[in-house]
């Protein structure tokens, strides 16, 4: 295993054990409002005070100003690890309230600042995160499986299913899939849930990308079923279904993996762009469209960087599954050669 | 030395036109009967830009119904009399002085005699008669046609002589003279040909040659670019003058961009390329004021705006609709005790606080602290309280289940949407606010988001919805312009909207008492019907109110008497008195 792709791959695992983790890693409620802290800026971390240096760092509270926040020097808060807080479900299940860093109430820690309601930044992108990573990753999965069908299928029978199936593929390939979305989206009910939205939204994501690994698994298929071994099996006589699933799909494994690697980050980046134009999972629940989408408002953009965070997020998420994708694509090449 | 001259001569020639642009001023003659605006200074010259949201769609005054349309027909129009911006009050236009009879039913007004359109043909009282033909005409639809009808009977125009009209109203009609304001008066010459061809509606249309069209305001159209720019210049025959006996406007030219988005005004203001912006939202005051020390705008905050925000439920029938999900919620909505419940536990300090930066006021009635002439004080203004809101409640048979969520006395869990319009950041902020305020009492809220047509249509078409967040008045301070929102037949009777009978015992009396006010003519016993209404609507809360922005507005250092008004337009109403200042003026403001 060639050493790039596995800081790669222990990367990934590190960003979604995160996204695991977050209501342990993030320090509040995503949805609690405090609203005497609108807009405030990232919290300073102090190390130094009038009596001396500390090794633990502290934090001030913040006093909104005619023109900006100022720190109220007169109580110090220092930060704390393994503290009690918001009450969250660890992966879903196991009710806790401890967190991983924290400082005591009524201090406040907001690593990357707050939004418009006072909600804490870094507690939202990680909630958003797991929004928006799980949409890409699953309409991923719905995406390849329906890929994987069709192309296997189209590719091994040939003849009038393959025309059939491809002529579709060519339809779905040539979609503005935006726009198709953003047309799916206002025939849905208005007010739907936070959990249905999401599933709607990557059913649909997933169901229009299919055509792409379709078309790519066809391709390795229609190589495959006349290879030698293949034709072997079948004068054994091995049932199509055993053949594809023994002989066939294993070739296609490692297509597939690289193809995911691919499609997540665009398909996070598909619930992004929703959500971003208010499509996609509504207030107060968090994702990263949604949160960018303050941005839209000149003011915000121009006054307030630190709610770019979720832009940063997608990016650095993007760029680990790209290089990604790459590693796994050049190790394609290298085995095929 | 010949090279100077020449360079100064090129110089000249090449800044001449923008000296010399737009037409210059008539000087005033004495058969003219002008209007002096006595407290005004300034002088010629200049050109102003100004940002809009959207291209007009048409010039003409009389189908106008879009706000751009109007901000822009509004400068190459004149009213008869018309209500001061600065001072809320009626005053003397197009018509020098006005009589009402006894019994407030017949108003005759003496017009200016000698005053010119803008293209150089005189006015009188054929023009006067004219226009209101125009408007009374149910062919032509125009939108102010309704405010001239009373109980069905039109009001009439008789012409006394060449400069005195009388009108004469079936019923008394309290501030009729305020009527007059928005009506604007037509040049005969130009109009009635088409208008008897039957071709009325389609002319002055964007299509329509400048010179085709003729006003009596202070500009007239000199260009139209479409999706770009319309360009009015003076009118050199205006009817006012200054106190030096200038004859008004100052401005050569006035330019109307079109640019977009309220972001998309500031940042072509911020790049110097416009000069004013006519209605700020609180952030972007904000930014701006942020950068004055640089830029030196001069930015004006005029206190609470006219127009009131408010969450309205959906109370409407919905008998002959296949909406039953709704239909059920409407147990709850017609519950005087839950949307009391609602109203104590919406923290509208919160919302003034975070929506408007504190640039704007908490509203607990239809009027607010803008409009001092008929604020009602002895309105109360509770705080919030979740505590009341649990009690009121409860008094109403609602529960609360293990998880804390809201059940009504049939046990279904309380659970609703707020739509709400998505262009309108800060509606939207509300509804997020409410939706957190709200959940402190266990109900489910979600926040809708749509795009405006869809809101509307929802709202007076289909009745599709649980409750929505929005936003009237902001015309005039009279309580006349609010008759269609209270009135049980009104078409703007939102909560229950084609009210064949009044729904309820309060509905009628405040009927009853709408309809007093507009034929009492004495100040003081109108304020005391109204008061009424505000007490009615207070304690029976159709609309829960919320929140009422700022008028706020902005413009670059070198304009001079930019005085904004409260009342729409804000900035333009004066435009026949804003001038540019030379840089030594404008450094001498700061």
């Amino acid at each position: 295993m060639n050493r790039k792709a596995s800081i790669l791959i222990l990367a990934l695992a590190a960003l979604h054990l995160a996204l695991l983790f977050t209501g342990f890693l993030a320090p509040s409620d995503p949805i609690a409002q405090d609203r005497d802290l609108p807009y405030a800026p990232p919290t300073r971390l102090h190390f130094r005070d009038t009596s001396g240096w500390h090794l633990r760092p502290f934090v001030y509270a913040l006093q909104p100003g005619p023109d900006a926040y100022t720190e109220d020097r007169s109580q110090s808060f220092p930060v704390r690890l393994m503290v009690r807080g918001n009450k969250y479900k660890l992966l879903g299940l196991v009710p806790l309230d401890w967190h991983l860093f924290g400082v005591d109430q009524p201090g406040k820690i907001a690593v990357l600042g707050t939004d418009e309601f006072g909600r804490d930044e870094f507690s939202r992108v990680l909630y958003g995160g797991q929004i928006s990573v799980a949409a890409g990753i699953l309409a991923t999965l719905v995406a390849l499986t329906a890929g994987a069908t069709f192309g296997v299928v189209a590719g091994y029978y040939g003849w009038i299913v393959d025309e059939s199936l491809m002529g579709a593929m060519e339809l779905f390939l040539c979609l503005p899939w935006l726009y198709f979305l953003l047309g799916v989206r206002a025939f849905l009910p208005l007010h739907l849930s936070a959990i249905r939205t999401f599933f709607l939204l990557t059913a649909v994501i997933g169901l229009i990308g299919w055509a792409r690994p379709a078309r790519l698994v066809r391709g390795i298929v229609l190589t495959a079923r006349t290879r030698n071994y293949v034709l072997a099996a079948k004068g054994f006589g091995g049932s199509d279904f055993y053949l594809m699933r023994r002989h066939i799909l294993p070739e296609v494994r490692s297509v597939l993996v690289a193809q995911a690697a691919l499609l997540v980050p665009r398909y996070i980046a598909a619930e992004v762009t929703l959500s971003f134009f208010g499509l996609g999972v509504n207030e107060p629940t968090a994702s990263w469209g949604n949160m960018l989408s303050v941005l839209q408002r000149y003011s915000v953009l121009v006054s307030y960087q630190w709610l770019l965070a979720p832009a940063v997020a997608l990016v650095i998420t993007s760029v680990i599954y790209g290089l990604l994708a790459d590693a796994l694509l050049s190790r394609l090449k290298f085995q095929s050669t | 030395m010949k090279f100077t001259v020449r360079l100064a001569l090129l110089v000249c020639l090449i800044a001449m036109p923008s000296f010399a642009s737009g037409s210059s001023p008539e000087k005033p003659n004495p058969a003219e009967e002008l209007f002096r605006a006595d407290q005004t200074s300034g002088h010629y010259g200049g050109n102003l830009s100004i940002g809009g949201r959207a291209e007009p769609k048409t010039f003409n005054p009389v189908i106008a119904t879009d706000a751009v349309s109007r901000e822009i027909n509004g400068r190459m129009m004149a009213d008869l009399i018309e209500i001061n911006r600065a001072s809320q009050q009626t005053e003397p236009a197009l018509a020098k002085s006005w009589k009402i009879s006894p019994d407030g039913r017949t108003f005759t007004l003496q017009l200016r005699k000698g005053i010119r359109f803008s293209d150089g043909q005189a006015f009188d009282a054929d023009d006067v008669v004219f226009s209101f033909g125009l408007y009374l005409d149910e062919n032509v639809d125009a939108p102010q046609r309704d405010l001239l009808v009373f109980d069905g009977k039109p009001l009439t125009v008789t012409k006394v002589d060449r400069y005195t009209v009388r009108f004469s109203l079936p019923r008394p009609y309290a501030s009729a003279e305020r009527l007059f304001d928005g009506l604007a008066m037509l040049p005969k010459h130009l109009l009635e040909k088409p208008y008897r061809e039957g071709k009325f509606v389609e002319t002055w249309s964007l299509n329509a040659a400048p010179s085709e069209i003729a006003g009596l305001g202070p500009f007239r159209l000199k260009q139209f670019v479409p999706g770009q720019r319309a360009v009015l210049e003076r009118n050199p025959y205006y009817w006012k003058m200054d106190s030096k006996n200038q004859r008004l406007p100052y401005l050569d030219e006035i330019t109307f961009l079109f640019v977009g988005t309220e972001d998309a005004q500031v940042m072509r203001f911020e790049a110097g390329e416009t000069s004013m912006i006519s209605r700020l939202s609180s952030e972007n005051y904000n930014l701006l004021a942020h950068e004055r020390d640089r830029t030196h705008a001069q930015l004006v905050d005029m206190g609470p705006s006219l127009e009131y925000n408010f969450l309205l439920f959906n109370q409407n029938d919905l008998s002959d609709k296949k909406l039953d999900g709704i239909a059920r919620k409407q147990k709850w909505f017609r519950e005087l005790t839950f949307r009391q419940a609602v109203s104590a536990a919406i923290d509208r300090d919160s919302i003034v606080r975070m929506v408007y930066g504190t640039r704007g006021v908490a509203l607990w009635g239809n009027v607010g602290p803008g409009n001092k002439l008929w604020l009602n004080n002895a309105i109360p203004h509770p705080q919030r309280s979740l505590e009341s809101a649990r009690n009121l409640l409860k008094s109403a048979g609602f529960s609360w289940n293990q998880a804390g969520e809201l059940l009504d006395p049939a046990g279904a869990e309380v659970e609703f949407s707020i739509i709400t319009n998505s262009s309108n950041a800060q509606r939207m902020k509300m509804a997020t606010l409410l939706q957190d305020d709200l959940s402190h009492l266990g109900m489910q809220v979600h926040v809708v988001p749509l795009e405006f047509r869809a809101l509307i249509d929802r709202v007076f078409q289909s009745f599709d919805y649980d409750a929505a967040i929005m936003g009237l008045g902001g015309g005039d301070a009279d309580p006349n312009p609010e008759m269609n929102v209270w009135i049980s037949s009104g078409t703007s009777h939102l909560w229950h909207l084609h009210e064949t009978e009044p729904a309820t015992a309060w509905e009628r009396e405040v009927d009853g008492l709408m309809q007093q006010q507009m034929i009492t003519l004495d100040y003081g016993k109108r304020k005391q019907l109204y008061d009424r209404v505000q007490e009615l609507i207070a304690q029976q809360l159709p609309f829960i109110f919320l929140a009422t922005p700022n008028i706020l507005a902005v413009a670059d250092p070198r304009v001079g008497n930019f005085h904004p008004a409260s009342l729409d337009p804000y900035t333009l109403w004066n435009a026949d008195e804003l001038y540019i200042r030379t840089p030594m003026e404008s450094a001498g403001v700061r």
